[in-house]
């Protein structure tokens, strides 16, 4: 490596680290992060309330009541008196479901007779009420399941066994985690490397840089290895936390990780350092950092399965880094993932990197016109 | 303390956190009604500072300012009702037009009715700015910026008017209109405080306050700073061209001598109190008037001597014939503007060739094609023989490169920066180390090698960035607005070195709007609105415009009628 660009390294490493507000912002956010994700950004639905009217005097009735109650996920349960009193707890979101058991229910289970149950949810809360739809669905089969089990004269029914593969407590965390190594190192690439050239621009040192002896094939060296090597850092900082903190079981191969983990920072720098080519002022440069970040972290499948997107949404996804990069963490740490696998959904970063990164490079001087 | 006095500065001190110094330093001042009080001094020398504490922007951390009896602090209100401030960066919105501009300024003051139309007429026809008031704010020129600054600043009828840096950005001739326009406020009673950088506008005012890092080193009608270096001045003429430089180090090495310049041809002088005229084997002296700068520097204790360590560490270049520098019909053409027409000159092995014209002229843009920044439109520049856009990395390690306001990189310390750079021109191992530690040595940077460049006093860093720019000895230099805003004595060091590198056979390319930075030129172009509207040495421009029996033209008065000629020139061809 010859000794000019060397010196444009370790200035580039200097200026990230060199003043403690510099390491602090690198060190502090991401782990911030980490935990605000892992424990806020969760699809889990916890701490609900539900205002339950119970009309039936019998056992059975009550029976559904206590297990609800004892459901750690149902946390207050309201007890009314009459129909009219439920409405007004959905509409103030007071509650997030009713459920209402009608005067015949065990009359009519120990009749052998259809029971009926009603669930109202707050539609307005969608996904959670779908959730809690399921709880309660599930809990009623559970209780319906207890009874057939002590009376084995009545109709027999299918019963369903499911097992979770790779994460069988269905566990969040297990599936945060991973994504959040990708998510979290794609932040601080994007914002090292997006600032690195406005930043000279502004100040007029990017100037200095082109008339030196230095090429822009070596300025984009100089300006890439930096921003890989605190990419990269990240991503294993966040890995440790993940895996040491938050016992997240890693099954794959570390090395496997580690090749995946730099070319996928490869060519977030080339995004970064292509976005910083094209800007004029930090200011640009960072606006244009979050609005690639923003639809690259929602169209990642981390928040959505790339899946259930429409189809030309699918195809735009390609190019974005984060998606492969996720299906090769996930795998990596809940299935160990074979080589071919991870090649497959690594050899798309190879071809993102090397296009932005090019064009970096030529707008490097072009911009200068 | 009730007397004239307008504004009153009473034993002011203000400290920045973070800082070593007081930015402000007990000042002291009294600025009188009808008079025009020029606050001057380099930059970083409290100018802004003292204009915002006047304002009532900023509170003294002791002393107190009274404006019109009112104290800044407890009654700003009623300051600002009666202050007409135009900030540095002119207090306009760009994306206005001239008269909503005007408009905005009108309802902040709250002029209405019939008051407010026959403001503006009188306004616009003073600035001159009737026929543009369609025009955004953004897409006026320097100096026509400045008038509506000034005449949203007078909107309100101030008793106190205050103009930090007005004439920063503004060519030659907006500039004496400017300061015209001004001058005829003083007549109603307006006391008028007029901030500078350029010690000859010093000259002009009634009264100035000379500042120099937070400390007041002088207050009073300039005439009687000035008389303290009567009879000090003098002029070398008929000395020979090539030994110019040689005979003023010569000179500067002298006991007695306490500041020394080149003045085109001539050298000009400053002795200190009592001091025979020194014998020099040739030329003759003439006793000049003073400047406004001599006094400065004899306030200071004198120039930095006529010794440059670096020239003398420097091997001689290479002799040669060729053009160091060509520019062959250079244009640039950004969209519809033409930023520089047809621009050609060469510059010769060892000579000072300086790009003089206002902010804007196309001047930084001309310069950017010669070392490689920009792609002409139209035309070559060559360096060395080379286009510097395709030239390899080693035609590039031969020419240094200095940009405006120092640009060194302010996170990483002293010693940080001469290792970058030193590296990025290939030094390394012993060597490196060699030059480094010379350059610290030569630069008296000893006790800052652990600050960080972006806190160091402005005259370290000028001299951090030049060090920088000259580290790897390169045979041509680039130094684009080298010394804008420093204050006298930094300057005059680092022309010191300048010209003991081009005694060694280094070729220099500089671009200027400062006069006196012209005159240590061997040649200029003169750019005016993106052409170069002659080209010659320093005498021969002045020879160009002097009239028969007329006083001698500065470098300015050259300037202004060379740029009315060209405008006439031009006019006279668009009507045939």
């Amino acid at each position: 490596m010859s000794g000019r660009i060397f010196a444009l390294i370790v200035k580039e490493l200097l200026t990230l680290f060199r003043d403690r507000r510099g390491r602090l912002i690198l060190i502090g956010p991401p782990v911030l992060q980490l935990v605000v994700f892992a424990f806020a950004a969760t699809l889990e639905v916890k701490n609900v309330s539900v205002a339950v009217f119970n009309q039936d005097h019998g056992k059975h009735g009550y029976e559904i009541v206590q297990r609800l109650s004892g459901s750690p996920t149902f946390t207050e349960i309201r007890f009314v008196d009459n129909l009219s009193a439920l409405r007004p707890l959905i509409d103030r979101q007071k509650v997030m479901a009713t459920l209402y058991i009608p005067a015949d229910f065990s009359r009519n289970i120990e009749a052998g007779e259809p029971a009926t149950l009603q669930v109202i949810l707050d539609g307005r809360r969608s996904n959670a009420a779908q959730i809690v739809n399921g709880y309660i669905t599930q809990l009623v089969a559970d209780y319906e399941r207890a009874i057939l089990a002590a009376r084995p004269h009545l109709l027999p029914s299918t019963v369903i066994v499911a097992r979770n593969w790779f994460n069988e407590n269905l566990l969040y965390l297990w599936f945060t985690v991973p994504s959040l190594v990708g998510i979290l190192a794609m932040l601080i690439t994007l914002m090292v490397t997006s600032l690195s050239v406005a930043r000279e621009r502004e100040l007029g040192t990017f100037d200095q840089l082109l008339v030196s002896p230095l090429t822009p094939a070596e300025i984009l060296f100089g300006k890439t290895v930096p921003a890989v090597l605190v990419g990269m850092g990240e991503g294993l900082l966040i890995f440790a936390v993940g895996t040491g903190v938050f016992g997240v079981p890693f099954t794959g191969s570390f090395l496997l990780l580690l090749f995946a983990l730099f070319i996928f920072v490869m060519s977030v720098v080339g995004v970064g350092l292509f976005l910083s080519a094209l800007s004029q002022t930090q200011q640009q440069a960072i606006l244009g950092a979050f609005i690639f970040m923003v639809p690259a972290v929602t169209l990642s499948g981390y928040a959505a399965p790339v899946e259930n997107m429409p189809h030309w949404l699918q195809v735009a996804s390609w190019a974005n880094p984060l998606k492969h990069f996720l299906i090769t963490l996930k795998g990596l740490f809940l299935k160990n993932m074979p080589f071919m696998d991870v090649w497959a959904n690594t050899w798309p970063l190879l071809v993102i990197g090397a296009l932005t990164l090019a064009l970096a490079g030529w707008f490097f001087t072009q911009r200068l016109e | 303390m009730a007397n004239e006095g307008t504004v009153v500065l009473d034993n002011l001190v203000k400290t920045f956190p973070g800082m070593q110094k007081p930015a402000l330093d007990r000042i002291c001042a009294t600025l009188r009604p009808g008079e025009m009080s020029g606050l001057v001094g380099p930059d970083g020398a409290g100018k802004t500072t003292l204009i915002r504490l006047i304002t009532g922007l900023l509170h003294a951390d002791a002393g107190s300012v009274t404006v019109e009896g009112f104290d800044s602090r407890t009654q700003a209100e009623a300051i600002h009702a009666i202050i007409g401030y135009m900030p540095q960066k002119f207090g306009l919105y760009e994306d206005l037009s001239v008269s909503e501009n005007l408009e905005l300024y009108a309802d902040l003051r709250a002029v209405t009715g019939q008051a407010r139309q026959s403001k503006f007429e009188k306004l616009l026809e003073f600035t001159e700015l009737k026929r543009f008031t369609g025009r955004l704010a953004g897409k006026l020129s320097g100096g026509m910026k400045q008038k509506l600054g000034l005449a949203c600043a007078l909107m309100g009828d101030p008793k106190v008017l205050l103009l930090d840096e007005p004439s920063v950005g503004v060519d030659p001739i907006s500039r004496r209109e400017l300061w015209k326009m001004v001058r005829e406020m003083l007549s109603g009673g307006m006391a008028v405080v007029w901030s500078t950088s350029y010690l000859d506008e010093a000259e002009k005012c009634d009264s100035v306050i000379l500042l120099n890092e937070g400390r007041k080193l002088y207050s009073g009608p300039p005439n009687d700073l000035l008389d303290r270096v009567d009879g000090r001045t003098f002029q070398i003429r008929d000395i020979d061209d090539r030994r110019r430089r040689g005979v003023l180090m010569d000179l500067l090495r002298q006991d007695g001598v306490m500041d020394g310049v080149i003045q085109g041809k001539q050298l000009r002088v400053l002795l200190a109190k009592d001091t025979p005229v020194p014998r020099l084997d040739q030329g003759s002296w003439h006793r000049v008037a003073p400047w406004f700068e001599d006094a400065f520097i004899d306030v200071l204790g004198g120039g930095p001597g006529g010794y440059s360590a670096l020239a003398e560490r420097m091997a001689e270049k290479p002799v040669s014939d060729k053009p160091v520098i060509e520019a062959v019909g250079l244009s640039k053409q950004f969209g519809d503007f033409c930023a520089v027409k047809d621009n050609s000159f060469s510059v010769r092995r060892g000579e000072i060739f300086g790009l003089l014209g206002p902010n804007g002229a196309g001047k930084s843009t001309t310069f950017k094609m010669l070392c490689g920044l920009l792609q002409p439109t139209e035309g070559q520049a060559f360096v060395a023989g080379l286009d510097l856009r395709t030239a390899t990395s080693l035609a590039r390690s031969h020419l240094g490169y200095m940009a405006q306001k120092f640009s060194l990189y302010s996170s990483l310390n002293v010693l940080q920066n001469l290792r970058f750079f030193s590296g990025l021109y290939g030094l390394g191992g012993k060597r490196q180390k060699q030059q480094i530690d010379m350059m610290v040595e030569i630069f008296d940077l000893q006790h800052y090698l652990k600050y960080n460049a972006g806190e160091l006093p402005l005259g370290f860093k000028q001299r951090l960035a030049l060090a920088c720019a000259v580290m790897h000895e390169p045979d041509v230099l680039f130094l684009d607005e080298p010394t804008s805003g420093v204050d006298p004595i930094t300057r005059r060091e680092f022309w010191l070195h300048i010209n003991g590198m081009v005694e060694k056979g280094v070729t220099v390319m500089v671009t200027t709007h400062f006069m006196d930075e012209a005159e240590y030129c061997d040649r200029i172009g003169l750019i005016y609105q993106g052409e170069n509207i002659a080209t010659g040495t320093p005498d021969d421009l002045k020879a160009r415009v002097q009239t028969e029996g007329g006083q001698p033209p500065t470098l300015e008065d050259a300037f202004i009628e060379l740029v009315r000629r060209s405008e006439l020139s031009a006019a006279g061809k668009t009507a045939a």
